[in-house]
């Protein structure tokens, strides 16, 4: 696969390590109210689309950026590639 | 058959070669199988089951039958087909799944056994009893149904691998793919074009139709000429593209030293190939039809053995006829004519079959029989009024029409589609994106319709990359007719084959039917039709078309199996591509390996380092004697390890201890420049994760260590925390792993030693205590960084130098500490002070195990929130009264055995009365006895308990002590001295 990094343009899937869905970048407040609940659902509910899903890279064997990569898990067609630290996070 | 004139031989070249020990002659151009059939040799192998005589069915990769062991010794080399083995000088082959020989093959009985050996006999027979399976019933059918053997030595070849990018790949150099390449060269586009032969052509090669008046040939020749002209042109031949893969990417091999005596530095590479646009260019295969004994030596397909004749130069010799059912079981008929070959017959199923030449048709008849044991003697024709008639034929060609080479389109997840008018399944929609299939792999057949598709395909292609398109000049020539009216199989009693390389025959299908196989994929793993190394690709639409009449819907409606990579069989030798013995990982060094080498050192891998594990000594014979003698030195003297391979990350931020407080479960913020603090680090499910220091080297600067294993692991799950969960912090981080070397300076005289190698730098207690951490200079000026940390539990330092300088370092606190007794110690020694010491290591660390569990509970904060804090504190984990402990054996002389699982004396043993584990062992030199750290449960109350410690796999249990896990120096004076 290639990835298209945002920076660096497309990218062999070799030089990243997967993680898993996006959503781990929402981590809840470990010092608020129910927070072990939160816990638990942050950690052990996942989504298992047929198709879109958003999820993490790394660029290990690059420029050690995270990336966000949206793609269709049926087609392995990439959707899109941003970085984890983008403006509005 | 016999050698004729004309061929693309060179006859100049005199190659000889043996087959089954005895000598042939062969020309430069040949591949083994025509080399073979011009020297009279029909007999070529043994069917996988039935053990019957088989002879050449193809002429090409799809090859069934002719499956040959080439080379000998290391180099042997099993499943070859013999129609793509280039013929060199002493090429050495043999025929396989034979016993004693070829022609007498005693396993051959199994054809008697017919009857018994239908499809799904091994499930049916060898179901019970069930032991018998793997002592007896497997080994005994291995031996009977096996292909060729391995030499079971190391491969001495070498394999290379290497990465191309292009806009366009053009799979296959035949008339599609050649007027696709022209077409790509011309239009300035970068061309990959691999083709499987040795000889670019395809299809064209192996016919006499003209291109411009002139052999076909002499156009490839020019083709070829102005396509390596062009630097934008790539022409890889002997390559094959076995896979295609996500986002423009193929596997292929191309077999670099293959058809030459002495392979060379190279034998094959493994290309990954990065293309925009693909065009698949793999022509046509033509399928047999089934009939009853269709697979004896003699018979095989009319397009096969046109191309023997046309381009090898070999042809059919005595009674020489053809069966088809489509025109072009004519074209072997007029070809073999206009070379001085009589054909007695072209058999043609269809009642209104065509005549082009001077030869006789027989309309509506088809082929009922065959005999001849080693090479076909006879058939039976059978008329369309039902009579019947023996004659004499030691030649058949078959023609069943042509089935296009799509495999690599379904290797994403598109299905082919049927394609009436030529009775084939072609491309369907939803194959791999950007590749598109042009000429006869399209549908698309004939030389003339090939080309112009080929250039029209990939000028479509270049025009979707926004890149004009110059046109090729394409050579003037006309296609013959191509009629067909398929005939898949001739009904009969006797057993007609569809897959001949697993010995499936129509009855088989009809088998798997009435068993209610439905599905194709049922049918295929019932009958195994379509599997081992040709993939059923003469078969598997024969088969199809077969159940289809069986289940009385259409073949379209019954669908096809799934095509996966590889196209053709890969050796595992070019996939690993050298990453064998040293070469199988990278190998990363210490800076000080030169020096231990130097010093004697045994090495040891720990993930991709070498470290020195124990440096022996004169007169040591076990290695238990180096470890205890260096052991022993830490505690008395000073040793010196190299701790390099520990991870170090640079923090440096404004909010580096914040983020660090967010990292460890244990507080950093609050660490004072200039001190050490050890620090744990636990997973978000609460479990812990790694441990390590944290040096705090200014306001806004800290250095991390991590364990050995966990470097990489550790500084990748800081980036994302910095990147995504903590993003408007500000802190950056950098691995200096490979930037520092890290020297272990251990044992009561460690500050007498280093006084002797820092500028001036006091290291009294006072001035710097346990746990100080300072950047000085070394040795007049070198930069250096001290850190007062004990892994051993003695007075222990850990000096860090530029990285280039650690063996330089080491060398001169040997010189220096002469005197002091200094001893170099290994991984070995570094363990066994560690467990005596009672701290934790990977062993401990084992993804299983909770702060509280190492006694350490209270490190995770309560106060701040931090990785897996929350989740560590939850019911169950939070619960685990098992602590960590040290064992001793009641009997002194007793071994104690990590691994082994803790029960009360006299407990029954179970998983319910399981109390614990061993965790790490180790002879202890300082209590001479050996000791154990180990989780036990409410083992924080059970001091001087006696427990048994069972080890199921030897059969062993010890009684042992329960004891603090420091074994020395409980109180921690030592490092504090």
């Amino acid at each position: 696969m290639l990835i298209p990094h945002p920076l660096l343009g497309p990218r062999d899937a070799q030089e990243f390590t997967y993680l898993g869905d996006a959503r781990l970048i929402d981590r809840p407040d470990g010092m608020a109210e129910g927070a072990g609940a939160a816990f638990h659902d942050y950690l052990y509910l996942r989504d298992n689309p047929a198709g879109p899903h958003r999820e993490l890279w790394y660029h290990e064997h690059g420029d050690r950026s995270w990336l966000v990569v949206t793609r269709d898990t049926t087609t392995h067609e990439i959707l899109g590639a941003e970085l984890v630290k983008g403006p509005g996070r | 058959m016999k050698r004729i004139d004309g061929g693309l031989i060179d006859r100049g070249q005199i190659l000889t070669f043996t087959f089954d020990g005895r000598n042939y002659i062969g020309h430069g151009g040949d591949t083994l199988a025509s080399a073979l059939l011009a020297n009279g040799v029909q007999l070529m192998g043994r069917s996988f089951k039935y053990h019957r005589p088989r002879g050449v069915l193809t002429a090409g990769s799809e090859e069934p039958n002719a499956l040959v062991e080439l080379r000998s010794g290391a180099r042997q080399e099993p499943n070859t087909r013999a129609t793509v083995a280039e013929l060199y000088d002493g090429l050495e082959a043999r025929s396989q799944n034979r016993w004693p020989s070829l022609a007498v093959d005693a396993l051959a009985v199994n054809d008697l056994a017919a009857p018994l050996l239908t499809a799904g006999f091994y499930y049916k027979t060898f179901m019970w009893p069930k032991a018998f399976w793997e002592k007896l019933y497997e080994p005994m059918i291995r031996r009977a149904a096996g292909l060729g053997a391995l030499s079971m030595a190391p491969d001495p070849d070498g394999y290379d691998r290497g990465f191309l990018h292009a806009d366009l790949l053009v799979i296959g150099g035949g008339a599609a793919g050649l007027a696709a390449a022209l077409t790509a060269g011309r239009s300035g586009a970068r061309v990959v074009l691999a083709d499987e032969d040795f000889r670019l052509g395809g299809r064209m090669l192996a016919e006499s139709q003209l291109l411009d008046g002139q052999p076909a040939s002499d156009w490839v020749a020019q083709a070829e000429a102005d396509l390596r002209r062009m630097d934008n042109v790539r022409i890889l031949p002997r390559t094959t593209v076995f896979g295609v893969y996500d986002h423009g990417i193929h596997g292929a091999v191309e077999r670099v030293g293959d058809h030459l005596a002495d392979p060379g530095p190279v034998r094959q590479r493994l290309w990954r190939i990065t293309a925009k646009r693909t065009v698949l260019a793999a022509g046509a295969m033509e399928r047999p039809i089934a009939f009853a004994d269709n697979d004896r030596p003699g018979i095989m397909l009319a397009g096969a053995m046109r191309a023997y004749l046309n381009r090898w130069a070999v042809a059919p010799e005595g009674r020489v006829a053809i069966f088809t059912c489509c025109d072009d079981g004519h074209r072997t008929a007029l070809d073999l004519v206009a070379r001085g070959v009589k054909v007695f017959a072209v058999i043609d199923s269809r009642a209104e079959a065509p005549r082009f030449g001077d030869y006789n048709v027989m309309r509506g008849a088809v082929v009922t029989g065959t005999q001849g044991r080693r090479a076909l003697r006879t058939i039976e024709v059978t008329q369309s009024d039902g009579t019947s008639t023996w004659l004499e034929c030691s030649a058949l060609g078959v023609a069943g029409g042509w089935n296009p080479t799509l495999h690599l389109t379904g290797h994403h997840r598109s299905r082919p589609v049927w394609d009436a008018t030529i009775a084939a399944f072609v491309p369907g929609q939803g194959g791999p994106a950007g590749l598109a299939a042009a000429g006869a792999a399209a549908g698309r057949g004939g030389c003339a319709a090939a080309m112009a598709d080929g250039a029209r395909v990939a000028g479509e292609a270049l025009a979707a990359l926004g890149m004009s398109v110059t046109g090729a000049d394409l050579p003037a020539t006309e296609d013959p007719p191509q009629a067909i009216a398929p005939l898949w199989h001739v009904p009969g009693k006797r057993r007609a084959w569809v897959d001949q390389q697993n010995d499936v025959t129509v009855k088989d299908i009809r088998l798997a039917h009435q068993e209610n196989m439905v599905s194709v994929e049922h049918l295929k793993r019932w009958t195994t039709l379509g599997m081992a190394t040709d993939q059923g690709k003469t078969a598997n639409v024969t088969a199809l078309a077969v159940m289809a009449e069986l289940t009385g819907k259409s073949i379209p409606e019954t669908g096809t199996t799934t095509y996966r990579p590889p196209f053709t069989p890969v050796s595992m030798g070019v996939l690993g591509s050298g990453d064998t013995g040293p070469g199988f990982r990278p190998r990363r060094l210490p800076p000080t390996h030169r020096w231990a080498e130097r010093e004697g050192a045994v090495f040891v891998e720990v993930g991709p380092w070498m470290r020195a594990q124990y440096f022996p000594r004169a007169g040591e014979t076990h290695w238990r004697q180096s470890v205890d003698r260096e052991a022993l030195a830490v505690r008395r003297d000073v040793g010196l390890c190299d701790v390099t391979t520990l991870g170090k990350i640079d923090v440096q931020g404004a909010d580096a201890g914040a983020f660090l407080d967010r990292i460890y479960s244990n507080a950093m913020a609050s660490l004072k420049v200039g001190r050490v603090r050890y620090g744990l680090m636990l997973r978000e499910d609460g479990i812990l994760y790694d441990d390590g220091t944290c040096a705090r080297l200014a306001e806004d600067h800290y250095v991390v260590t991590t364990t050995t294993a966990n470097a990489g692991p550790v500084f990748r799950n800081m980036e994302f925390a910095r990147q995504a969960l903590f993003p408007d912090m500000d802190v950056q981080l950098v691995s200096t792993t490979d930037a520092w070397a890290q020297i272990a300076v251990a044992g009561p005289k460690s500050r007498a030693l280093l006084e002797r190698i820092v500028d001036g730098f006091d290291l009294s207690s006072d001035a710097f205590p346990f746990m100080a951490c300072a950047p000085l200079t070394v040795a007049g000026g070198l930069r250096a960084r001290l850190f007062r940390i004990s892994f051993s539990g003695e007075l222990a330092y850990e000096l860090a130098v530029p990285a280039r300088y650690g063996g330089a370092v080491m060398a001169r606190l040997m010189e220096l500490g002469a005197d002091l007794g200094v001893t170099p110690y290994g991984t070995e020694a570094l363990a066994v002070l560690r467990i005596e010491k009672g701290h934790a290591a990977g062993a401990e660390l084992n993804g299983q195990t909770t702060a509280a569990m190492l006694g350490l509970g209270r490190m995770v904060s309560v106060k701040k929130d931090a990785i897996g804090a929350v989740m560590s504190r939850r019911p169950g984990m939070a619960g685990d009264t098992r602590r960590l402990v040290g064992l001793r054996p009641v009997d002194a002389e007793e071994r104690v055995v990590s691994g082994a699982h803790l029960f009360t004396e006299g407990a029954v043993r179970s998983m319910d009365t399981d109390e614990g584990w061993i965790t790490s062992a180790c002879y202890s030199p300082h209590l001479q006895t050996m000791i154990g750290l180990g989780f036990l449960k409410d083992g924080a109350d059970r001091m001087d308990e006696v427990i048994v410690a069972a080890n199921p796999l030897e059969g062993s249990e010890v009684r042992l002590k329960v004891v603090s896990a420091h074994f020395v120096d409980p109180e921690g004076d030592r490092p504090r001295d």
